[in-house]
Formats: C-alpha cells, structure tokens, sequence
C-alpha cells in the first residue's frame, strides 16, 4: 500500500483503497487472471451486428499499440513509457499513480465474431474495436409467405 | 416573517460522481509538472480551472457509441474525471500551460520569482 504519512489527498487514497480491495476481494471468472484493475482499462459492449471493445490506453502512441485477432481470442498489447523519465536528480516526484511498462490484455470473443471484418481506431488515447458479427449470425426478419 | 431562512437561494450545485484520474506530479526547481490520464477527452471537453489556491481538472468523455450497444463488461464506469489540488502559495496560477496528447495532460505550473530557489551561503566565522 502506498499511503503516504502525510497524506495531501484524502479522496485520492481513499480510492486507491477502495481500488486495491475491489482487486483483492473480487473473484476472477477468467483462467488469463483478473478481469479488472489492469492497464488499459476494458469496456465491451455488443450490438446485434457488433462486437464494440474500448481500451483506455492515454499516453501510448497508437502506431505503438498491437491488436491480434488469433482463433477467436483478442490481444492488446504494447508499452507505456514513463513520463518520469526525465526527472533530475534535484527534482522530487510527489505523487506517482500512472501506469509505465508492458501491458497486454486479453478478450475471448464468442463464435459469432467474423474475425475478417474489425476495425480500430484511436483517438484522444481510446482505442474503439469494433467486430462485425458473421453475417449468418446477425438477426434477420423471415418474410412470412 | 422568516422565509429567507427556509429556502437557500445560494445553494452549492450538486456535483456529478465523476472518475478520479491517476496523476503524476514532479516538482523541479522552477516548478511543477503535472500529468493526468483522461483517456477519451478530447480538447474542447477538458476544463482546467484555478479558483483561489484550488487547481480543478475535469473532462467529459467523447463517446460516439453505436446505437442499442449493450455493455457487457466496463471497467470504466462514468463518462467523466475530475480531480482537484491545493495550490501552495508559491505557485503562479498565471504561469499556467496545458497540452493534451492521446488522452494525456501535462500541466505545467510555474513558481513565482520570489520562490525560485536561491542557494544560502553559509559563513564560517
């Protein structure tokens, strides 16, 4: 825990608090590890015709960010630099709470995903994924002769 | 009679739950370098406002989501962040830039003249 003894942000702690409790005490479903607290952060959501996936990835060049798409499993992965590197020797760093390193995170996306028809773009540090359901599987009305 | 008392005209506004953004702050001899994670905000929905001694940062998420989306797993929950700070008296608020890359900002706020740092000499006698 990274409480500082004299703390200038009560709010602050109290939400890494609550942050590292939520990571502690909460099950994960996924044999890849915890579902959440990890860097990017994850949204996913689904349309009839779409899968729709937001990472968080601020501070990360786009060109640096890799998506495989491999037998229905979905990895984000890259690096994130830190933005303390050039910090002096006189200077001091009086908070420090941003990501920096590798990351990678993974998605098992179901059957239906036509893994030919995604589309990503990046903007404002978010990255939006959009898959395209099979054509087979997307709702259709049947005419009734 | 006493209706003034009953009804509070100079009410604060009721303030949105909002994300608390991860930060980093360096402190370097001629002043302070802050960087915030607003993934999502573009530069026109980013506010950075110092109000006496406090500095507030907040930041609406752009979201363009396709229509009838079902979330189906978020880990980001609100569409927006904001975090305030206390300035200490050293800082000049006009020394104030902003710059906002891939969801990044980097603030930068200068010292004052008279609080740049100034090496003590100390006489031996």
């Amino acid at each position: 825990m990274d409480f500082s003894l004299f703390p200038r942000d009560v709010f602050a702690d109290l939400g890494r608090l609550h942050r590292q409790l939520q990571d502690a005490v909460e099950f994960s479903p996924s044999i890849r590890g915890f579902a959440r607290g990890g860097f990017p952060a994850l949204n996913v959501g689904g349309t009839p015709r779409s899968v729709e996936i937001y990472a968080y990835v601020p501070g990360v060049d786009p060109a640096g960010i890799e998506v495989n798409l491999e037998r229905g499993v979905l990895t984000i992965s890259g690096e994130r630099k830190s933005g303390l590197g050039g910090v002096g020797a006189k200077d001091s760093v009086h908070i420090e709470e941003r990501f920096t390193g590798k990351f990678r995170r993974v998605i098992t996306l179901s059957d239906d995903l036509d893994p030919d028809a995604v589309e990503a773009r990046c903007r404002d540090g978010l990255l939006h994924i959009s898959i395209k359901r099979k054509a087979a599987a997307q709702p259709r009305r049947i005419s009734i002769q | 009679m006493n209706e003034g008392k009953l009804t509070r005209e100079s009410r604060a506004p009721v303030e949105q739950a909002a994300l608390l953004p991860p930060v980093d702050v360096i402190e370097d001899a001629s002043g302070i370098t802050l960087y915030a994670d607003l993934p999502g905000v573009s530069k026109d929905r980013l506010h950075v406002q110092v109000e006496a001694d406090t500095l507030t940062i907040s930041g609406e998420m752009d979201l363009a989501m396709p229509q009838g989306m079902a979330a189906t797993h978020a880990e980001v929950s609100l569409p927006r962040y904001r975090r305030s700070f206390t300035l200490s008296k050293e800082l000049d608020p006009e020394k104030l830039s902003a710059e906002l890359k891939n969801g990044v900002l980097k603030l930068r706020i200068g010292k004052a003249a008279h609080a740049q740092p100034r090496r003590v000499e100390i006489k031996v006698g």
